[in-house]
């Protein structure tokens, strides 16, 4: 299996096009091989990928822009394992990673949560067992403390300062224990959550209080794979799921005064109140108020055919990549 | 050993004996077998046995006398070409193309359906042109020669599909009629024949082009392929440095400017056309027959040309390189309004004429003659010979059978060959880790036996991470695949079970609602708490919520952890009606009775009397009910720690009993 992690320039600002908006596709600048599927990857910094892989290896890539090349800069082979007797491979998925450099943190199908530094050989701190199902996504609440979600419909908090191997709260969704595939936090307002499940349903969570989901909203028809709250204007969230649709949804107040930003195909527009569980306060994702709480709601592809695995956005660009092995770029999303 | 393969790949295990053991196998000198009879190495796994002997990788090599060597395997693969890595760019936008096609609208009827499927043909062959482009750019940047040298195959066998490809689009998608045939053959010439095109450059780039050696090879290309423009150009450029044939130029430019072409519009009809063309043809015919171009032979042939005089034109076989455009050529300048009924004798004698007896044909010869003679499946059965893939003749077939041009045929294992190629092709597709996902998408659109392939082929896939396996589970509940969803859910629950992972093995249970299956995570979950004392995972027992009412055993873990809660947080009374609901409503294992009734004892020996008279005759009840059962019981070793918890119980029960009866009996504020 040929798997590769690789960086793609995605049109330069220097070049500008027929008439500023023929961009061109993107072209590979350099790429390099990886062992196993790429389950998830980040940013370390300006020049530093991590990537987790489905046999348990956590790597970081370095980029060297002036000659356009990748290297492995570091590896941790086994960060997730199965203690097995069968299987000689033993290697368990790792399904998430998470960066706040210089600290990584990951969480795999064996349910053991890592923490690594940048410099250090071994993990920093390992909570064995954290999960006695597989744990699907981790991020970073705040800067000692992780959120994460497994395949039993759990969101826990995790204080790393702690030593002991207990997550320091829990939430669960109110009905049946749908496996939560992702999940992501406000950028601004630390105490809203969003996740997506099994069942292609957005929660939105209100971590201060309550152990259930503040609002429960029906999205996509099978699993929703990524959730993302744009990072500068946090209106706006995106979520991609296996169905082949790229949601973007936008809370913005003032929805008549807004343009539209309808370049692309299929406008399906649908005006939601939520069903919500708690009272609360400020933010549009908590407001409960159905007069004044309208959510547009956008699917971004015209022709979804096969699952669209994963999504980032960031300023005006939104990049997603399909099963159809095709990346696609967004650079008005606004406009 | 770890073996990584695919489903739809068979592995032949090949054992040599020395020849001083005896009898030497025979299939060695053999291989790869070119004869399809069985060989003797076993084989198995699925396919076709005559895709696999075609499909046999690796030769064997001989080796030396009297030893014994040693037993080889191969990985014998269906179909190697979804390996290559520029391919699959092809796969993917082609099955976006057929996607499209399938869900298109159906009553669009005549002109604009036609357009439709025109547009779907000219999509499919700009993808092939770009991976063309792809694998062109990847020859040149290897290194490697046998790659190099690969990959130049490639590009090949792409230029010669999309030949074939424009071609049945010309003559059987768009279905062009007569007039506008010729005006599209002509573009597939110009556009597939390339090899004269760096002359082309090099005398047009060059400082004085009349001056170069070339120069009447290249205008003769451009009156070969109809490009009057072009070559009228050039010969200003030489009527320019040569003055004295200035009148020639004049004649022969004006014959070219005036020189009658089929219209796409409606502008003219057939008969005007062929009236215009005639007194254009007399006219040429008497400037040759005055002998106005005698003094320059290659204006003489020229206008030869433009007569369709066959010798004149073949002289000029080099420039033309192949046969098709020979037959084209000569059709412009003889036939210019052939029908396409006709074209199949005119191709016919033009391979002949071209060949000459001195080569002969080759297979694209045969697949372009088969296509002028409008044998679609003559076409279509040669290309699936000679291509080593079915991506070509699938979607050709299903483009074809959109054009409701292949109604009649039936094969006669049942389906048609559309749907018959459709899923050789999807099946190969299923032998590649990433690739099946396309596959599944062919196999819905295959009526007959779509839905049979799939619910084979799908339960194969090999699942390596739980994402693959919530895929392929996703893909079985959308089609509403029963068993396949049932058992891939407990194959990934029994691996998260055999690695520890209790509550993946649940989640995927709950996913089948696989009441067995919780049963036994319930069973292990106990087990384990037997045998350490305490439970394991309390964040899933803890939290199971609804899903605990999937099973029974299920249910009775939930509750007893609730019991242990209860305990632990010191609501006895609501304790002790759990743990009696517990045994009374037969919620619990028989099994697990012993275990219960000795956690009542805590409750039991409380200060507080904790039990009501009620209640401590059921659990008497049941101690009678668990000690009257198996009276063997007693006989084991050790019974002695058996009868001593039975004793005790006994005693403390009717310790109970007896302050509860007092308590009870206590008239109240006396």
């Amino acid at each position: 299996q040929d798997n590769r992690i690789s960086v793609w320039s995605a049109g330069d600002l220097g070049n500008a096009g027929l008439n500023g908006e023929y961009h061109g596709e993107p072209h590979l600048l350099c790429d390099i091989q990886h062992n196993g599927d790429v389950m998830d990857m980040q940013f370390l910094d300006q020049e530093r990928i991590v990537a987790a892989s489905s046999t348990g290896t956590v790597t970081i890539f370095r980029h060297h822009p002036n000659n356009q090349t990748l290297s492995a800069d570091h590896r941790w082979e086994k960060a997730h394992y199965h203690v097995d007797q069968d299987t000689s491979c033993g290697g368990a998925a790792c399904t998430g990673v998470v960066c706040n450099n210089p600290e990584i943190v990951t969480v795999g199908e064996d349910g053991r949560i890592n923490l690594f530094r940048v410099d250090q050989k071994d993990a920093v701190r390992t909570i064995d067992n954290a999960d006695s199902s597989t744990l699907h996504a981790v991020t970073f609440l705040r800067t000692t403390e992780i959120l994460t979600v497994n395949s039993i419909g759990q969101l826990k908090i995790w204080d790393l300062r702690q030593q002991r191997n207990e997550p320091s709260q829990i939430f669960s969704l109110a009905g049946d224990r749908v496996p939560l595939h992702c999940v992501d936090r406000h950028p601004n307002q630390q105490h809203i959550v969003a996740t997506g499940g099994q069942d292609g349903m957005l929660s939105i969570w209100d971590i201060r209080q309550g152990t259930m989901p503040v609002s429960l909203l029906n999205a996509h028809e099978a699993e929703m794979w990524e959730v993302h709250f744009h990072p500068s204007d946090p209106d706006h969230l995106f979520t991609c799921s296996e169905d082949g649709s790229l949601w973007h949804w936008d809370t913005s107040t003032n929805v008549s005064e807004k343009p539209s930003f309808l370049h692309q195909g299929g406008r399906s527009t649908a005006y939601l109140s939520h069903s919500t569980m708690n009272q609360s306060v400020v933010s549009a994702w908590l407001s409960n108020d159905p007069t004044k709480d309208r959510m547009e709601i956008t699917n971004l592809i015209p022709n979804q055919t096969l699952s669209v695995n994963s999504l980032d956005v960031l300023g005006p660009c939104l990049v997603y990549g399909t099963d159809a092995e095709a990346i696609y770029v967004n650079r008005q999303l606004f406009a | 050993l770890c073996f990584a393969w695919g489903p739809a790949e068979v592995l032949v295990c090949e054992t040599l004996f020395g020849r001083a053991g005896g009898s030497r196998c025979p299939c060695p000198s053999r291989c790869p077998c070119p004869s399809r009879s069985p060989c003797p190495s076993r084989f198995w796994g699925e396919g076709r046995a005559g895709a696999a002997a075609r499909a046999l990788t690796g030769s064997v090599a001989g080796t030396g006398d009297g030893a014994p060597s040693s037993s080889r395997v191969f990985v014998v693969r269906r179909d190697q070409d979804i390996y290559i890595q520029t391919l699959r760019k092809l796969f993917n936008e082609s099955h976006g193309i057929f996607m499209g096609l399938q869900r298109s609208e159906e009553e669009l009827a005549g002109k604009s359906r036609k357009a439709q499927l025109v547009q779907v043909s000219k999509n499919y062959r700009s993808v092939i042109r770009a991976c063309m482009e792809d694998m062109h750019q990847a020859a040149v940047s290897t290194r490697d020669p046998a790659l190099q040298g690969q990959y130049s195959t490639q590009v090949s066998i792409l230029s010669a599909m999309e030949l074939i490809w424009n071609l049945c689009e010309i003559l059987f998608v768009e279905a062009a009629t007569a007039g506008p045939l010729l005006l599209r053959l002509l573009d597939w010439v110009r556009l597939h024949v390339c090899d004269v095109d760096s002359m082309v450059r090099e005398v047009l780039s060059s400082e004085s082009p009349s001056k170069h050696k070339l120069f009447w090879n290249v205008v003769d290309v451009f009156v070969l392929q109809g490009r009057m423009d072009e070559a009228r150009h050039l010969l200003s450029k030489e009527a320019n440095a040569n003055p004295t044939s200035m009148n020639m130029y004049k004649i022969l430019d004006d014959l070219m400017k005036k020189m009658p072409v089929p219209s796409l519009g409606n502008t003219q009809t057939l008969t005007e056309l062929e009236l215009k063309w005639q007194h254009w043809h007399e006219e040429c015919q008497r400037y040759l027959q005055d002998g106005t171009f005698a003094s320059n032979p290659h204006m003489e042939s020229i206008c030869k040309i433009l007569l369709g005089d066959e010798d004149a034109i073949l002289e000029k076989k080099e420039l033309m390189t192949t046969w098709y455009h020979f037959l084209v050529t000569r059709l412009l300048y003889s036939h210019p309004t052939v029908k396409p009924m006709e074209l199949r004798f005119y191709a016919q004698s033009s391979m002949d004429l071209f060949l000459g007896g001195e080569s002969s044909p080759e297979p694209l010869d045969m697949i372009l003659m088969a296509a002028f003679e409008f044998e679609m499946h003559q076409v279509i059965k040669e290309c699936s010979i000679v291509l080593s893939n079915w991506w070509f003749v699938a979607h050709l077939t299903d483009l074809l059978d959109h054009c409701k041009l292949l109604q009649s045929h039936n094969l006669y294992f049942g389906s048609n060959m559309r749907e018959f190629l459709l899923l050789e092709y999807a099946s190969g597709l299923f032998s590649h880790h990433s690739l099946w996902q396309l596959g599944v998408d062919y196999f819905d659109h295959c009526p007959e036996y779509g839905r049979v392939y799939l619910e084979l082929h799908i339960e194969r896939i090999p699942l390596s991470t739980e994402q693959k396996a919530l895929k392929v589970l996703r893909i079985c509940e959308q089609r509403q695949m029963h068993e396949q969803v049932r058992s891939i859910c407990k194959i990934m629950a029994m691996k998260a079970l055999r690695n520890n992972r209790l509550g993946s093995a649940l989640s995927w249970s709950i996913r089948a609602k696989d009441a067995a299956f919780a049963t036994l995570i319930s069973d292990r979950f106990l087990k384990d708490y037997c045998e350490k004392g305490c439970f394991s995972d309390l964040d899933l027992i803890d939290n199971l919520g609804p899903s605990m009412l999937l099973s029974d055993r299920l249910t009775f873990l939930g509750k007893y952890r609730e019991f242990h809660r209860l305990y632990g947080e010191k609501r006895f009374p609501e304790a002790a009606r759990l743990l009696l609901t517990l045994m009374t409503a037969h919620i619990a294992p028989c099994s697990f009775w012993m275990t219960l009734l000795t956690d009542a004892l805590p409750l039991l020996e409380q200060k507080e009397v904790i039990f009501s008279a009620e209640q401590t005759y059921e659990l008497m009840r049941c101690l009678e009910d668990l000690t009257a059962g198996n009276p063997d019981k007693q006989k084991f070793q050790d019974d002695d720690v058996e009868t001593t918890k039975v004793e005790m119980l006994r005693l403390a029960l009717a310790r109970n009993l007896a302050r509860v009866i007092v308590k009870e009996g206590t008239v109240e504020g006396s």
